[in-house]
């Protein structure tokens, strides 16, 4: 084995952050500068205009000015040379290759949400006022930290396939193998691959469900709990008709939130199947048809189809922040 | 209410006492074993990655990591290769460590910076139409980031053009200098929701305070940085920890902006690579997805208590 690791070869790119840090402390000096020599008595606009720029520039050519060419983009042919009207939406709407990609999107959004709140309350309750609280809750949490192509590699090796009769190394398998069943090559048959890649994302988003809605729980009036206690509630009654009610917003914020997470979702299909063998979303197509085929009104349509199923969604969760921030 | 439910609890007592105490000790050891089911679920397959990349190649690929404890072997060796081999089939993993340092840390420090300035002028500063530049910047919260991918990519190759004329030029950056289009697209993309969240604590800021400052004739600079600043750092370390965690994580503004070589690309696009092209060589790809899960696992142990009030604040990003 090779090992002679070429340090210098490093050294460019460290002398670039520096400059970046350097570019940065230089901005904010300046920034800083300007707003301490704006006279004072001047109208507060000079100020506002040198604090707001930087981020209402940043946010124009970032997000504003490209939504709406990527807008424009979506009425286009492949390259953007020529104007196709409403092709590519048809395109995505009738093509059986594009309605799996929705169909499965569907599926996620369906899924993902309703399992990680179950899943997330479910051990919220459970572990809530017991002994290993705080430790168990961590154990849960962890997977948060992790990016989602570690987590798609972590799940990959659980469902990693060995012919039969061989030893197999990969923890489903052997399970299945243990209870007498054939080994399975799980990402490659669909439907249900979609199903095992689901499983990933809900392994990961579980964590948020279980600290959002133990905070909910913790937070429920103890004089509440108490009542239903001492009227006999039994732990079901008191968790159907008590907490639920109690906590239903903090419910509301994560299914929500997981709502959007999901229509976005793209690491874990693309780095465990590669959206091949069925199991391609919408956001994963996207980058596929902009940016390796070369499609780019066909990717433009699905960033708009994205933005349009995200908006009401996200407006809805805006709401509910600024009336729980009221 | 306490004396309904006291009465019913005094009559309750007798009937529920041999059932009822059977059923909640039923109830508490399904609860048990509930909780213990899923924390197995939760931790197994993580351990099982952890406990393969310390094994032997021959041993990960010919049999399941459980082996491990009737016949152990441990090696550091997987580790050793994918940081540090030089051949084109090995990861390569200290390099792209150092692309995602080089990344991450200036990802980091743009968006806090303009998003605190544009939150304090948003909050403190009074102008004219300060209502409909904050309902903007919140608005474009809904904007996901795949809606800019294909035109900021072309504004960084191809630059502004309006009817042919040339406005601005292209970056047209080679080699290293190319952190600086990912620097760019990942503070324009944070900016939305870390001015919200920075606002939201800003503007609960106590307005006697700033009114007192500023007629003892401290600037907006002044307040800023002497005032605002120390109050609200809980908040900045929030939102720098959830900025921190994206970057770090993020795989598809890396893959677009940062290109899929060890010059510049970030670790999780290597593990994305491996995990297509290599997906059976397990015994790189445990020790590397662990190498990348390490630095996230510590900065969020350690900041744990930021990390949470952050997600209760709403601070994820969709």
């Amino acid at each position: 084995m090779n090992l002679d690791f070429d340090f210098a070869a490093e050294q460019p790119k460290l002398v670039q952050l520096l400059l970046g840090v350097v570019a940065f402390c230089a901005v904010v000096a300046l920034l800083l500068l300007l707003l301490d020599r704006a006279p004072m008595r001047q109208r507060a606009r000079l100020h506002a205009t040198i604090l707001l720029a930087p981020a209402l520039i940043l946010l124009a050519i970032g997000l504003i000015v490209p939504a709406v060419r990527t807008t424009l983009l979506s009425f286009m042919n492949g390259d953007g040379s020529r104007w196709v009207g409403l092709d590519n939406y048809l395109w995505m709407f009738t093509q059986p290759e594009a309605v799996t990609v929705l169909r499965n999107t569907l599926v996620w959004v369906a899924l993902v949400p309703i399992l990680v709140t179950s899943v997330g309350l479910l051990y919220a309750v459970v572990v809530d006022r017991t002994r290993f609280e705080s430790i168990a809750k961590s154990l849960v949490f962890l997977p948060m930290a992790i990016s989602f192509v570690g987590a798609g590699i972590i799940w990959k090796f659980v469902y990693a396939y060995r012919p039969e009769g061989s030893d197999q190394i990969g923890l489903l398998n052997q399970i299945v193998v243990a209870l007498g069943g054939t080994p399975q090559q799980w990402l490659l048959e669909p439907p249900l691959n979609t199903l095992f890649l689901i499983v990933v994302m809900v392994w990961i988003q579980a964590g948020f469900a279980t600290v959002v809605l133990s905070a909910a729980i913790k937070g429920i009036p103890a004089e509440i709990v108490e009542a239903a206690r001492l009227d006999g509630a039994s732990p079901v009654q008191m968790f159907f008709q008590v907490t639920l009610p109690c906590i239903r917003s903090a419910v509301v914020v994560v299914l929500v939130t997981q709502s959007i997470g999901t229509l976005k979702l793209f690491d874990i299909v693309r780095t465990m199947t590669g959206g091949q063998f069925d199991t391609s979303v919408i956001a994963n197509e996207m980058y596929n048809q902009a940016f390796r085929y070369g499609e780019t009104g066909k990717g433009a349509a699905l960033a708009v189809f994205l933005f349009v199923l995200v908006t009401p969604i996200v407006v809805y969760q805006i709401r509910q922040r600024r009336e729980a921030a009221r | 209410m306490t004396t309904v439910s006291s009465t019913v609890a005094a009559v309750r007592p007798g009937e529920e006492s041999a059932a009822g105490r059977v059923r909640k000790r039923l109830t508490s050891r399904t609860a048990s074993l509930a909780a213990i089911v899923i924390a197995v679920l939760w931790t197994t397959p993580t351990f099982g990655l952890f406990l393969s990349s310390l094994r032997p190649e021959d041993q990960i690929k010919s049999t399941g990591w459980w082996t491990f404890f009737s016949d152990p072997q441990i090696t550091l060796e997987n580790y050793q290769e994918v940081l540090f081999g030089t051949s084109s089939s090995s990861g390569q993993m200290a390099s792209f460590l150092v692309n995602s340092l080089v990344i991450t840390i200036p990802s980091v420090l743009f968006p806090l910076a303009f998003a605190a300035f544009a939150a304090y002028a948003l909050a403190w500063v009074p102008f004219r139409g300060r209502n409909w530049v904050y309902i903007g910047i919140f608005a474009l919260q809904v904007v996901p980031l795949q809606m800019s991918l294909v035109p900021l990519l072309s504004f960084f190759s191809e630059g502004v053009s309006v009817f042919g004329t040339q406005i601005l030029p292209a970056w047209n950056l080679e080699g290293p200098a190319r952190f600086a289009q990912v620097w760019f697209a990942h503070t324009c993309f944070a900016l939305p929701l870390g001015v919200f969240l920075l606002h939201n604590f800003m503007s609960e800021l106590p307005g006697e305070l700033m009114e007192a400052a500023r007629v003892d004739g401290a600037t907006h600079g002044v307040v800023f940085r002497r005032l605002v600043l120390p109050l609200v750092a809980p908040a900045l370390a929030t939102f720098g920890i959830f900025q921190f965690l994206w970057v770090w994580n993020d795989l598809l503004v890396a893959l677009i902006f940062a290109g899929g070589t060890a010059d510049s690309a970030p670790m999780t696009v290597r593990l994305a690579q491996m995990a297509g092209t290599r997906g059976n060589e397990w015994q790189r790809l445990t020790a590397g997805a662990f190498v990348s899960l390490v630095i996230p696992l510590v900065v969020f142990l350690s900041m744990q208590r930021y990390f949470v009030r952050g997600l209760l604040a709403g601070s994820v990003k969709g």
